[in-house]
């Protein structure tokens, strides 16, 4: 048998990833914040969401929420209470969102992206496969709770150093669990040096200020120009 | 897992190439994972053979070439390949570095392509 070879050089994921860059664009066009929310289940994404929902809406902010699981709306009604408008998507088995699902769901809701400040994604609960898919988020957020152990991170250092904050919750947990917080924040600088560490509990409220604010300055940062733009 | 939903992409990939180039079977994929792509080489292979059922890519090679995280160290002024994935320090002097240089990588590098048999010339 004869064979040739063809070259091609394509990343396996740029169909993904090409509807991600357009995704990311009409973000940043519209003043956009948009996070994406990894972590295990039960680390509390949806208990920080709905702390962080009704806190922004209490500020007169506009936040909304788009929210992945494999089955149920549980977590969609939830975080309604907040007032804030909110999609459920419901992966029917798959282990991760991907921009496609992002797509659909923000052309069904029919939200005009510019009427909104924060748009919160919370990804379908895993710390392996939601790693390899950009959903165009221009912060990724990986969580890392009290009760789960300080050595997450080093077990699952793909998806800790893709992301650009890392948010400790169940705080209020510590005790019991001898959670060792410190430990925690070093295992996460180690797989990902210069992370921006909050620590937080949904439940006392703990450190959801801080997080607030860090949210409200990347928002800022979106509306000012880049440095290679001239006015 | 996602290794599977991973190996249809490639497949897709691959095959529309494979299309576009005239060839009707593929012999061998060649790609390049890094250390960073969350990308477990056995079960893509595992789900590759599935995915490629019934594709101009049935029977074909996966080859893996797998590539490991390379960071630039400021303080040595120079790239460096990381020997393990959960620290990333310059192995050599051990400063700390979120510069990823190498290891995102799920990149379909070429396709060998079977040619088609000539048909037999008459007498």
């Amino acid at each position: 048998m004869t064979t040739r070879l063809l070259e091609i050089r394509a990343g396996v994921l740029s169909k993904n990833d090409r509807l991600a860059a357009a995704l990311r664009e009409r973000f940043q066009a519209a003043g956009l914040l948009v996070l994406n929310l990894v972590s295990s289940p039960g680390t509390g994404k949806t208990a920080l969401l709905e702390r962080t929902l009704a806190a922004l809406v209490a500020a007169g902010a506009r936040p909304a929420a788009i929210v992945g699981d494999l089955a149920t709306d549980n977590d969609a009604r939830r975080l309604a209470r907040s007032g804030a408008p909110v999609r459920q998507i419901e992966t029917d088995g798959i282990c991760h969102l991907e921009a496609a699902m992002l797509a659909a769901q923000l052309d069904a809701a029919g939200w005009a992206l510019d009427e909104l400040d924060y748009l919160f994604i919370e990804n379908v609960g895993n710390l392996v496969c939601p790693a390899s898919y950009d959903l165009g988020e221009q912060l990724r957020v990986a969580l890392l709770s009290a009760t789960e152990g300080e050595d997450k991170p080093l077990k699952y250092p793909v998806i800790f150093n893709s992301a650009d904050a890392a948010v400790i919750t169940k705080h209020d947990l510590a005790g019991p669990c001898a959670f060792d917080h410190a430990l925690a924040v070093s295992n996460l600088a180690a797989v990902r040096p210069g992370i921006p560490v909050f620590t937080t509990s949904a439940r006392t409220g703990e450190g959801i200020a801080t997080w607030l604010a860090w949210l409200a300055e990347r928002r800022a940062e979106l509306r000012q120009p880049g440095p290679g733009v001239q006015s | 897992m996602h290794e599977l939903s991973i190996a249809l992409s490639l497949v897709e990939l691959a095959a529309e190439a494979a299309a576009n180039a005239g060839a009707e079977r593929v012999a061998t994929v060649h790609l390049r994972v890094g250390a960073l792509a969350g990308v477990v080489p056995e079960a893509l292979q595992f789900s590759f053979a599935i995915a490629a059922r019934g594709t101009p890519l049935e029977d074909a090679q996966l080859a893996i070439e797998a590539l490991p995280t390379v960071i630039f160290c400021a303080c040595c002024d120079a790239d460096r390949a990381l020997p393990t994935p959960g620290s990333f320090r310059c192995p050599v002097c051990g400063t700390p570095s979120a510069a990823i240089r190498q290891g995102r990588e799920l990149e379909l590098v070429a396709l060998t392509l079977a040619a088609p048999v000539p048909a037999a010339s008459g007498p």
